[in-house]
């Protein structure tokens, strides 16, 4: 009997090992997450606007339909990135996300504070190379650091009432998400 | 021969715990740091860089884009205050007022996170397009036939979520609640 509940015991301790486990590893496996829906609509470093959901058809599960939104999929293997989005809609906001669909950054129009919104994206690495007197003259730059090589922004731009959808995709369809040549390499 | 019996028993058990645990705690949308209010419950962390792991696993579980903290925050209703699930046959009344938040919108999902089909393409209400009363609340009623006012049709669907986002607000990681944050109410008044 005790030898049963001892086995018992050892069950739940090795039950505990595997979900911690395999919560852990799920992200990593997942071949249905946003990421990868996303994948095969949106060429890389590039600004792909995204149907506006319906019953019938969405990107993605529980997206708002109030909102137009783009995304650029981005890989800063080859260098930073420079963001630009126009600001026309009642609100508009850019979110960051790493290569796991973690959110690590969003700014909107308002924190922006100009009638465009424009970044920098690059890794920690391209960040701590670029020269410094360029990091001082850019003062007013907006510097993201992306904890990964590639991800996803996500540009998002409110209709307040449906008739303004089309002033909001307008929006997000001029957004520009491109490679920033013109950052020097390191010295 | 006890030897190999009692590995395999403790395997089973280990097996069943560990995905059991796993398959329930997704299901649910378990991580840490939930904030509920009245029906409402929202992940703050979920947004942010600091996302646990439970939290991490359900995004990518159900392959969404977590609202960003930097944007905004998103509460979920499944069940109205008294804990009945929402039902697309009922009328159910969603009232109040909203934390101050630059502009809100409240959708209306099946369970699968699709928006509901009906005949007339309303899908939810934005905080601009909404009637209000005199006092500044609004009053939606989510029901399968039309309804006057702010009237959110279900569809006729058996269960549904309903999801409350505030964008530019303060209401975050570090929102209590409590009286600060008011959440309108949600009550089932007739099923047919």
């Amino acid at each position: 009997m005790i030898r049963w509940a001892l086995l018992l015991l050892g069950g739940a301790l090795l039950g505990g090992v595997v979900h911690i486990a395999t919560v852990i590893m799920l992200p990593r496996t997942a071949t249905r997450d946003a990421y990868a829906r996303l994948e095969p609509l949106a060429p890389v470093n590039t600004v792909t606007p995204l149907p506006t959901p319906t019953a019938d058809a969405a990107t993605m599960p529980y997206m708002d339909p109030a909102f137009a939104s783009a995304i650029c999929r981005y890989d800063l293997s080859q260098g930073p990135m420079k963001l630009t989005v126009p600001v026309r809609t009642a609100y508009t906001s850019v979110s960051f996300y790493t290569r796991n669909d973690v959110a690590y950054y969003a700014i909107n129009d308002r924190a922006a504070g100009r009638r465009v919104i424009e970044l920098d994206l690059m890794t920690v690495d391209q960040h701590n190379q670029m020269p410094e007197e360029e990091d001082v003259t850019a003062a007013d730059r907006l510097i993201v650091e992306s904890p990964t090589l590639t991800g996803i922004i996500a540009i998002r731009a409110m209709a307040p009432e449906p008739g303004l959808m089309p002033q909001a995709q307008n929006a997000v369809a001029a957004a520009q998400c491109r490679r920033s040549d013109d950052i020097k390499p390191s010295r | 021969m006890r030897l190999l019996l009692g590995t395999l028993f403790v395997l089973a058990v280990g097996a069943f715990i560990g995905l059991g645990g796993t398959y329930l705690a997704l299901k649910r949308g378990a991580a840490f740091g939930a904030l509920t209010i009245g029906a409402w419950t929202a992940w703050p962390k979920t947004g942010t860089a600091d996302a646990d792991p439970y939290a991490r696993a359900s995004i990518a579980r159900i392959g969404l884009l977590p609202t960003a903290v930097g944007d905004g925050i998103t509460f979920a209703a499944e069940s109205d205050d008294n804990g009945k699930p929402l039902d697309g046959r009922c009328d159910v009344l969603v009232s109040g007022i909203t934390p101050s938040a630059r502009f809100w919108t409240v959708t209306l999902y099946n369970r699968e996170g699709e928006l509901a089909a009906n005949s007339v393409g309303r899908h939810g209400f934005t905080s601009q397009e909404i009637v209000r009363g005199a006092d500044g609340s609004f009053s939606i009623i989510a029901a399968p036939r039309a309804q006057p006012g702010n009237w959110l049709p279900t569809g006729g669907i058996e269960r549904y979520t309903l999801v409350l986002r505030l964008y530019d607000t303060a209401v975050g990681v570090s929102t209590r609640a409590g009286r600060e944050v008011p959440m309108p109410s949600v009550t089932t008044r007739g099923c047919p």
